[in-house]
């Protein structure tokens, strides 16, 4: 039972993406086909997230092909509790959907493309075999490239030819570094290669192919100075396709770095740290400066997204159990916290018909919901207590503490200070302010009811409050996963060790 | 052999690296997939070049014969291929859509979307 519960939350996206192909003709099928198989995604991932918690991990042979000589799918505390989310998200953003996807972007295959972007995202997060997660990073690009320039206009194609070459760029990269690992080690399998590595750190040629995919992995995430197509690229779809970007795909990078940096190349984690750690401070830094320097709402959004993972890359630097605990958590709220972000500056739009701040405002009296529903995430984001962003930030700071990294918990102090002096201009513009008499603003085309829109933000805000409240479970949960991730001898003897069994 | 292969590696991502850095997007495209051919390329000598010596099993054994030639780097090197074959057309189809948008080949018309 435990290797259905593994492959249910990659088959059933594509699944449901073939099937959608046959349900081409009508409009309706497509909707309710994509709620209906990214919901069925989300029950199946807690169902996996169930069985990791208590197995901890799961472990699958493809074609039942021994390790390391076949493909592997594994999943332990980290990668289901991202998966979880990741479905949470695929599950909410396809309900919003409904309302802000035009019929011509339907009838060219949205919900299809969407859930072969699960597929991928989900692939990514529970493949054990290092060539097999390029694989899965070109699945989950190749649709992500379609849903970002899909719309045709002039600044989609803009946004989405940087988004496409660095992501090439990326690709290449990765593909180097991993035939260099496999010509040193002569093997793909990630848990094979770290075993390689513990017992012969030849550390000259695996550095450099370990530089490799902290460059690739790092363009994914967005980490400095990696970062300038995001800001350039993610504002211009549909709020729906950059709120799903912006959950996921920037975290499929962060997990690839921890998976790589605390399983593979772990035996020389010592040389990178300082590495590492400068990128983390400088992502968090540049992030936020440039966050506080835009006057649009999307464009802010997007420039929190590059400052807030380097929160997450600095919990990996830290590399203690608190700090890698704090991480996962500060993952989990991260993606909650910033799909919900953008999926709020998609309503702002559509009753605005803009997203520049200079041209919104007034919405506290005219829409006084939105403001309760943007006030939640946007500060939970900031780090005011008692919401999750408080807590992440809290533990992402004790953990520097404990290891008295003074400079590191000096800037992630500062950027929280100037996150949250961004959120307070969005407040105060788009929310406070009089709305503009001279900016006649009008309201976009209505593809769908607003409920559909404002549901999932609900949910979400729900969700963010409750982690808040009652942080104690998850947290105790991440620092449950990340002491799987301090010892990577437990995954490595989970994946080699059962696929040797009942064999000759 | 290898070393051949490796200089011409070499030269790929020089040559990739220089279209990238040029200002029209046609050769951004092109130092995208001289890259990306590059790796390609690389991925297939690291695993070792020999030869003549397919790794076929004779009918009356169960291994090849030492020494062999490593089928997993071709075999990875076929699907990036592919991979990178498929992503290449869609490069190519977005930068047709994107210079009848913009009107033009000149990287700097395309900075709508920057800071």
């Amino acid at each position: 039972m435990s290797e259905l519960s593994i492959l249910l939350p990659i088959m059933i996206p594509l699944g449901g993406a073939i099937a959608l192909l046959f349900g081409y003709r009508s409009l309706a099928v497509q909707k309710v086909g994509g709620v209906v198989f990214s919901s069925l995604a989300f029950a199946a991932s807690l169902y996996l997230l169930y069985v990791t918690d208590c197995a901890g991990h799961v472990v699958l042979q493809v074609g039942d092909w021994s390790a390391p000589f076949g493909i592997t799918l594994v999943a332990d505390r980290f990668s289901a509790v991202m998966v979880a989310v990741s479905c949470f998200m695929g599950a909410a953003v396809a309900v919003y959907a409904l309302s802000e996807i035009d019929e011509y972007r339907l009838r060219r295959f949205f919900f299809p493309l969407y859930l072969v972007l699960m597929f991928g995202v989900n692939g990514a997060f529970l493949t054990g075999d290092l060539f097999n997660l390029y694989v899965w990073f070109e699945v989950m690009l190749i649709a992500s490239f379609v849903l970002i320039s899909m719309g045709g206009k002039r600044a989609e194609l803009e946004g989405g030819m940087k988004y496409v070459c660095l992501n090439l760029l990326s690709s290449a990269m990765f593909l180097a570094g991993a035939g260099i690992i496999y010509g040193k080690t002569g093997t793909l399998n990630m848990a094979d290669i770290a075993q390689v590595l513990i017992h012969a750190p030849d550390s000259d040629v695996v550095i450099s192919s370990s530089m490799l995919l902290l460059v690739s992995f790092g363009i994914k995430a967005g980490i400095f100075p990696f970062f300038f197509w995001l800001p350039a690229s993610y504002h211009t779809p549909p709020s729906t396709v950059s709120a799903i970007f912006a959950g996921l795909l920037t975290k499929v990078g962060v997990y690839a770095l921890f998976r790589a940096y605390t399983l593979m190349f772990a035996p020389i984690f010592d040389e990178v740290q300082p590495i590492i750690l400068f990128f983390s401070i400088m992502t968090m830094i540049t992030g936020v400066l440039g966050a506080a320097s835009h006057f649009d709402m999307r464009r802010i959004l997007s420039f929190h997204i590059v400052s807030q993972i380097g929160y997450m890359v600095l919990g990996l630097a830290f590399m203690t159990p608190l700090a890698l605990a704090a991480a996962i958590f500060y993952l989990v709220h991260h993606i909650i916290v910033k799909t919900n972000l953008f999926l709020v500056s998609g309503v702002v739009v559509r009753l605005k018909g803009s997203s520049d701040l200079a041209k919104v405002g007034g919405l506290c009296k005219s829409a006084p919901w939105l403001a309760a529903l943007f006030f939640i995430p946007a500060f939970s984001l900031g780090g005011i207590p008692p919401l999750s962003g408080f807590w992440a930030k809290f533990a992402v700071v004790k953990a520097g503490l404990e290891i008295e990294a003074w400079i590191s918990i000096t800037a992630a102090l500062l950027v929280g200070v100037l996150t949250l002096y961004s959120m307070t201009k969005i407040w105060a513009e788009a929310f406070w302010k009089k709305q503009p008499d001279e900016q006649e603003t009008v309201p976009t085309e209505h593809p769908g009811p607003l409920g559909f829109m404002v549901a999932p933000i609900a949910v979400m805000a729900v969700a963010t409050v409750l982690i808040g409240l009652f942080g104690e479970p998850l947290f105790e949960f991440s620092q449950r996963a990340s002491a799987q991730l301090m010892n990577p001898q437990e995954y490595i003897s989970a994946v080699l060790g059962s696929g040797m069994e009942g064999r000759p | 052999m290898e070393a051949l292969i490796a200089v011409l590696v070499g030269v790929l991502f020089a040559a990739g690296t220089y279209s990238l850095m040029r200002r029209s997007v046609v050769k951004l495209v092109i130092g995208v997939l001289l890259i990306s051919q590059g790796a390609n390329l690389l991925v297939f000598t690291v695993g070792g070049l020999l030869a003549g010596r397919p790794a076929l099993v004779p009918s009356d054994g169960t291994v090849p014969p030492e020494p062999y030639g490593d089928p997993l780097p071709q075999a990875m090197v076929l699907t990036a291929i592919v991979i990178g074959f498929g992503l290449a057309a869609f490069l190519l189809a977005l930068v047709a859509r994107a210079q009848e948008a913009v009107g033009s080949d000149d990287i700097n018309a395309y900075k709508n979307t920057d800071t």
